[in-house]
């Protein structure tokens, strides 16, 4: 009983994926293995690193802390999403040009994080930003290099926006 | 959180020489990255895979009474259980060559055999198809141990090890110069003990090791390696009973490394031999726990040391005594971190007598090993705080003490009578002083004095302190660059070196542009694959630049001689007129014509090309680059510090790194290394501690209790790069960048907060943690 | 670290999710599942079963009437957080809330999940119990009420029975110009409080305290009423050398000893937190901080 499998549809990146799992199975695993998609890292499967962040409804959460059956028919949105076609978003070229990354282990997850901060808050004060990019762990950059990419993404998209 | 100096430069794409080194491009390393299409361990996968989980120790200490895997191999979609006797065959996983005798019966076996000596050491592997079901058959694995009493302080007298055999396998002796004398004639005689706590690298990609067997080859593959591939390719190879070519290692994306990855565990092996015997690739990714109990730990050690000085602050001799808590196991890097504690401890200061014994220690913990700055992290901070304790004693301005000391330009190089690593330590250029000058200059140290004093005024707990550091890197022996110019022009650079994420490829990349005339952005970097080069050294010890730098100056240089000499002739010029940018040979004095692609250059070298019959085709060399020695970066750390007398919290307001390199190749990514390398020195100081219970239960096992610094943690970074003392010992100066950051951090830190609470020699153990702050406030109250 | 196998339950309704709890065997509920996840990964929890919440109709809602604030147990700490309501009627919870793990947590996380968790240190049982809130617990013999007070029973451990479970929150309110603060101490931000607290001051028309509310998280098993403080603060004129009296009443309450802290810091840190509490709600009360 315990190990009975569960069919379901994960819309990633509006794309749908009808996969079968136990209903143990993290929407983290499921994501990787089930989908395909390994741009979500894990870093700790206890949901304290971020690595794993992604979007479900448009809203940051760590794919660590859900089964894959809660997300059933829910809107992922993944690292692999971001860019359109060769065109990356303004938040990954700002990744790039900030060096705001090192390993990149953890980077998926920052620019998950960020993706929707910009989306929600793109005036965002440094404060709530540096509180709220304390949820997720780097181990390389010391961080500095991540905000500034935020904040340089945020700059970029508000000039996009006046032209 | 503020203070570049350095934002990327990527107008010009780096085309020849003058353009590419020193410049801050960007990395080849990040589309993959940022579109999350790398390539780290938990993301490769063979079809007919199974997954490995390993059974470990919940015990510190014990008799290993029995193993049943009864149940666990009844569970279905169990493929095999292993206890010691199914990997009986394999050796104890051996350490790297050392002139330091009788370690071998210290080494780790694969599984353990009648003891366990360490939470989380692995007692059984379990095989099964699929991760999650291999847990629950690992949870099914009987394990039964009866308990012994548990080692856990490295400075109490040593205990059995086993039969004849104690917990201290060997004493690491070095120094010169008469102590003893000195001590005699002393004006003052200034004594510390003092303690590094235990904690380590932590990457945030955990270890992942995934072997297949190829029979159709019979080639053994071992993915998700780095650091040392080659090394441990012969050391697997040698194990297991293969010829070395038989054996593959392959370095994907690297999630991090900092000393502790890529180094020979017993995962690795059993991987190996499982993939062998069970005729199946297998898979093994470590969880965050696995990683907090058995890769390895770092730091922990405690010093006795004493110095003798004159009246006017000038050292005259030290003598250290020292116990390095080792774990339970010496890994593969034998005793290095303590050969490396006792040889750079003496740092930037002439000193004429020195005496060190570094105890190497085993106790009930999870072995430990090189983490970030190495024996230097410890040996800074207790450097650092002897030099503080002494300025007080006498009465002398701190700064001024270590002016008095510093050994100056005009004696570099500057010889120590003393080993590490095996290689005799020169310092090989510097000019101290005047980075501690332009250091002072950067964080406005006088103005900091007086703002610091209004604070204290009104009433804060602020303070600022210091310290001077000398790292070593580019170790030798060899390292070498084989870089390829194919009938597409197209570039390839094949090294022996690794990348731990650190920016490696772009770097070789800008050197190899630099050289040669092409852009960097083109060149294909290949590393850390034991199938496309015969040797390597890997990454680690702030080697790869110096070393595979040197290697690609060189190679590059070569191939750019052999294009302009196969290309003059059919220019119909003299190759000293000619010059290549962007790939194109041409005149150097600008004229566009006549010119040569190096394509074309490349297709004229092929083998069916007539021109070279008789000789090896291809617009190829491989180059390797010899050192006999290390050279010596430095730097100065400042801190300011401000303390909350309620609670006790120690918050880092602003921090300056100043580190002279040499030469910088790309000052964004030396800016980087600095930064995070701080962030991880930070981590040492204030939050991160490997902690055990009276009964050698680990306390620190998920991220909820070892405290990696946060975005909110970091402090205003500000990073001075100098370039004032090239490396007379290679082609471009360079000297390594990727320790500075970390290296001074407890001790400037410790230095400011004794200054906070106007209690000299006050900070004594890191992690400074903020009950032990508020008993000093205590202390302090009237 | 991949989480046992367990039998999966979906249910629409509080009473179908009642109904499940009543007749299995070793269930636990899944609501947010920020702490539960962590531990089924770690393979310290191990129901046979896991009743989702997530589904079930009626559970979240943010409601202010009649001077009461009530919370349905599957509202998110995401959308406590943001509530203009709460914060206007309720401003120590939101407060609170920003100490509450972090964005992804909070997107997550749910008022009921950090309740009935009940870890010593969680900031939503700490602003429980500083505001006397009741529970409204769900059983096979319908809806009761419990006390904030009654609800821990012990380390971790709510008043529930294996077949009950918690559906909402209700909070009777302060006066509007009530004076508020939530302070704790972390190692790192979003970490559990080593130490919190929450106060509350009405001042009267003289200035006086008329009433007020000391609670401390991270000190015992449950959040813990400093009644002795409360006692001293009433009808006084509040000073700073009266709240620091008021704060030494915390100095000698029994606090527990952890890897992350000695009991003796504990109590230091209670009686920082509550003298600091204190004077940022007189402050706030007299309007003179926002």
């Amino acid at each position: 009983m315990t190990h009975e499998l569960h069919d379901i549809t994960l819309v990633v990146n509006g794309r749908s994926h009808p996969i079968r799992v136990e209903a143990r199975r993290t929407l983290a695993d499921a994501i990787r293995e089930e989908c395909g998609l390994t741009g979500t890292h894990l870093g700790c499967e206890h949901g304290v690193c971020g690595a794993c962040t992604v979007l479900l409804d448009d809203q940051p959460v760590r794919a660590c802390l859900m089964f894959a059956v809660q997300a059933d028919g829910r809107a992922i949105r993944t690292v692999e999403g971001l860019a359109h076609g060769d065109t990356l978003s303004p938040l990954q070229k700002a990744f790039i040009e900030q060096h705001a990354l090192q390993c990149g282990y953890c980077t998926p997850g920052f620019l998950m994080l960020g993706t929707a901060i910009l989306e929600q808050n793109p005036d965002i004060g440094d404060e709530e930003l540096i509180e709220i990019l304390s949820s997720n762990l780097c181990r390389c950059t010391g961080y500095a290099n991540i905000l500034r990419a935020v904040r340089a993404a945020a700059a970029a998209m508000r000039e996009e926006g006046v032209a | 959180m503020d203070g570049t100096t350095h934002g990327p430069d990527d107008a010009r794409m780096a085309a020849g020489p003058g353009e590419a080194v020193g410049r801050a491009v960007t990395r080849l390393e990040d589309p993959p990255l940022v579109r999350g299409r790398g390539l780290f361990a938990a993301d490769v996968n063979f079809p007919r895979q199974i997954h490995m989980r390993v059974v470990r120790a919940e015990l510190a200490h014990g008799l290993l009474r029995s193993v049943d895997a009864t149940a666990a191999r009844a569970l279905p979609g169990v493929v095999a259980v292993w206890t010691s006797a199914d990997v009986a065959e394999i050796p104890s996983i051996p350490f790297r060559a050392t002139k330091v005798q009788g370690l071998e019966p210290y080494c780790q076996p694969v599984l353990a055999r009648d003891r366990v000596r360490y939470v989380g050491e692995p007692i059984a592997a379990v095989f099964a198809e699929d991760a999650y079901l291999a847990e629950d058959a690992a949870d099914l694995v009987a394990v039964d141990i009866e308990p012994l009493p548990a080692v856990l302080d490295a400075a109490a007298p040593p205990a059995e090890f086993a039969p004849g055999l104690h917990t201290e396998p060997t004493i690491v002796r070095k120094g010169f110069g008469d102590v003893d004398a000195a001590f005699a004639m002393a004006h003052a005689v200034i004594e510390l003990d003092l303690s590094v706590g235990r904690h380590s690298g932590v990457p945030l990609e955990t270890r992942g090791a995934i072997a297949r067997y190829d029979a159709a080859r019979d080639l053994l593959e071992l993915h998700g390696a780095a650091k040392k591939q080659h090394w441990n390719r012969d050391e697997i190879a040698r194990l297991l009973g293969r010829p070395p070519s038989s054996v593959h290692l392959f370095e994907g994306h690297v999630g991090g490394g900092f000393g502790v990855r890529g180094e020979l565990y017993p995962e690795d092996l059993l991987a190996c031999a499982a993939a062998l015997r069970l005729d199946r690739p297998v898979k093994w990714i470590e969880d965050r726990r696995e990683n907090f109990l058995a890769t390895n730990h770092s730091r922990q050690q405690r010093h006795r040391i004493r110095a003798a000085v004159d009246a006017e602050g000038r050292l005259l001799a030290i003598d250290d005594v020292f116990f390095h808590d080792q774990g339970a196991y010496v890994r593969t890097h034998g005793a290095r971190v303590v050969d490396l504690a006792a040889g750079m401890l003496p740092g930037p200061y002439r000193l004429p007598a020195y005496r060190v014994a570094g105890h190497f220690r085993l106790t009930n913990k999870t072995p430990a090993a090189t983490y970030r700055a190495p024996g230097r992290y410890e040996t800074t901070f207790v450097r650092e705080r002897l030099m503080d304790a002494i300025a007080t004693r006498l009465a002398i301005d701190p700064i001024e003490l270590r002016r008095r000391n510093l050994v100056a330009t005009a004696e570099m190089p500057y010889p120590r009578p003393l080993d590490v690593l095996g290689s005799d330590v020169v310092l090989d250029s510097g000019d101290y002083a005047k980075l501690l000058d332009q250091a002072l200059d950067r964080f406005g140290w006088k103005a900091l004095r007086e703002s610091i004093a209004a604070r204290r005024a009104s009433g804060e707990c602020v303070g600022a302190g210091l310290a001077f550091f000398v790292e070593k890197s580019g170790l030798g022996p060899s390292d070498g660059v084989r870089i390829t110019v194919d009938h597409t022009g197209t570039v390839e650079l094949v090294s022996g070196a690794a990348s731990v994420g650190q920016g490696v490829d772009t770097v070789l990349a800008q050197i190899c542009a630099e050289a040669l005339g092409v852009g960097y952005s083109g060149i294909r970097v290949v590393r850390g694959r034991t199938d496309r080069i015969e040797f390597g050294n890997g990454a680690h010890a702030s080697r790869v630049t110096v070393m595979s730098g040197s290697a690609t100056w060189q190679a590059a240089q070569a191939v750019r001689a052999m294009a302009l000499e196969t290309a003059a002739p059919l220019l119909q010029l003299s190759p000293e007129v000619l010059t290549i940018r962007d790939g194109i040979v041409q005149r150097k004095d600008g004229a566009t014509e006549p010119s040569m692609t190096l394509a074309e250059i490349a297709r004229q070298m092929g083998p069916n090309s007539p021109a070279m019959r008789g000789r090896t085709p291809g617009l190829t060399a491989e180059k390797w680059f010899w050192s006999d020695h290390m050279t010596y970066p430095y730097g100065v750390h400042c801190a300011l510090v401000c303390i909350d007398r309620g609670t006790g919290a120690v918050k880092v307001e602003r921090y300056l790194v100043a580190n002279d390199i040499g030469r910088a190749i790309n000052p964004m990514l030396v800016e980087g290394q600095i930064a995070g390398g701080f962030a991880q020195g930070l981590g040492g100081a204030l939050y991160e501690e490997f902690r055990y219970d009276e009964t050698g239960q680990p306390l620190s096992t998920t991220f909820a209790d070892y405290l990696i610094p946060t975005a909110t943690e970091m402090p205003a970074l500000d990073v001075l790069i100098a370039e004032d003392a090239p490396s007379p010992l290679n082609p471009l100066g360079i000297k390594g960048a990727g320790e500075g950051g970390t290296n001074a951090v407890g001790a400037a830190i410790a230095a400011a907060v004794d200054d906070a609470l106007g209690q000299p020699g006050a900070v004594t153990t890191l992690p400074i943690l903020p009950g032990t702050v508020m008993r000093l406030l205590d202390r302090a109250a009237p | 670290m991949k989480p046992a196998g367990f039998a999966y339950h979906d249910p629409q309704t509080v009473a179908e999710a009642v109904a499940l709890l009543g007749r299995l065997e070793n269930a636990r509920l899944l609501a947010g599942g920020q702490s539960l996840m962590p531990m089924l990964a770690m393979r310290v929890a191990f129901p046979d079963h896991l009743i989702d919440l997530n589904r079930v109709e009626g559970l979240d809602g943010i409601t202010v009437e009649q001077g009461v604030l009530r919370i349905g147990a599957m509202t998110r700490q995401r959308s406590i957080e943001r509530s203009a309501a709460i914060r206007e009627a309720c401003p120590l919870m939101t407060e609170a809330l920003t100490h509450v793990g972090h964005l992804q947590t909070r997107n997550r996380g749910t008022i009921g999940g950090s309740l009935c968790h009940l870890d010593p240190s969680a900031e939503l049982v700490t602003v429980a119990a500083a505001l006397d809130a009741t529970i409204e617990v769900a059983g096979p013999e319908g809806q009761r009420d419990v006390a904030i007070a009654d609800f821990p029973l012990g380390f971790m451990t709510p008043a529930l029975a294996p077949e009950e479970m918690v559906v909402a929150i209700r909070i009777p309110l302060w006066p509007r110009e009530h004076g508020y603060s939530f302070m704790e101490f972390a190692r790192r931000h979003g970490d559990y409080a080593i130490v919190s607290a929450a106060a509350l001051l009405v001042l009267d028309s003289a200035g006086r305290i008329a009433r007020a509310s000391v609670t401390l998280g991270g000190v015992g098993a449950a959040p813990l009423r400093v009644t002795t403080a409360e006692t001293a603060l009433v009808g006084e004129a509040p000073t700073p050398a009266l709240f620091r009296a008021a704060a030494a009443c915390c100095e000698g309450i029994e606090a527990m000893e952890d890897p992350q802290a000695p009991a003796w810091y504990r109590q230091r840190l209670a009686a920082v937190l509550t003298r600091r509490a204190l004077e940022r709600a007189w402050a706030r009360a007299t309007g003179e901080a926002a």
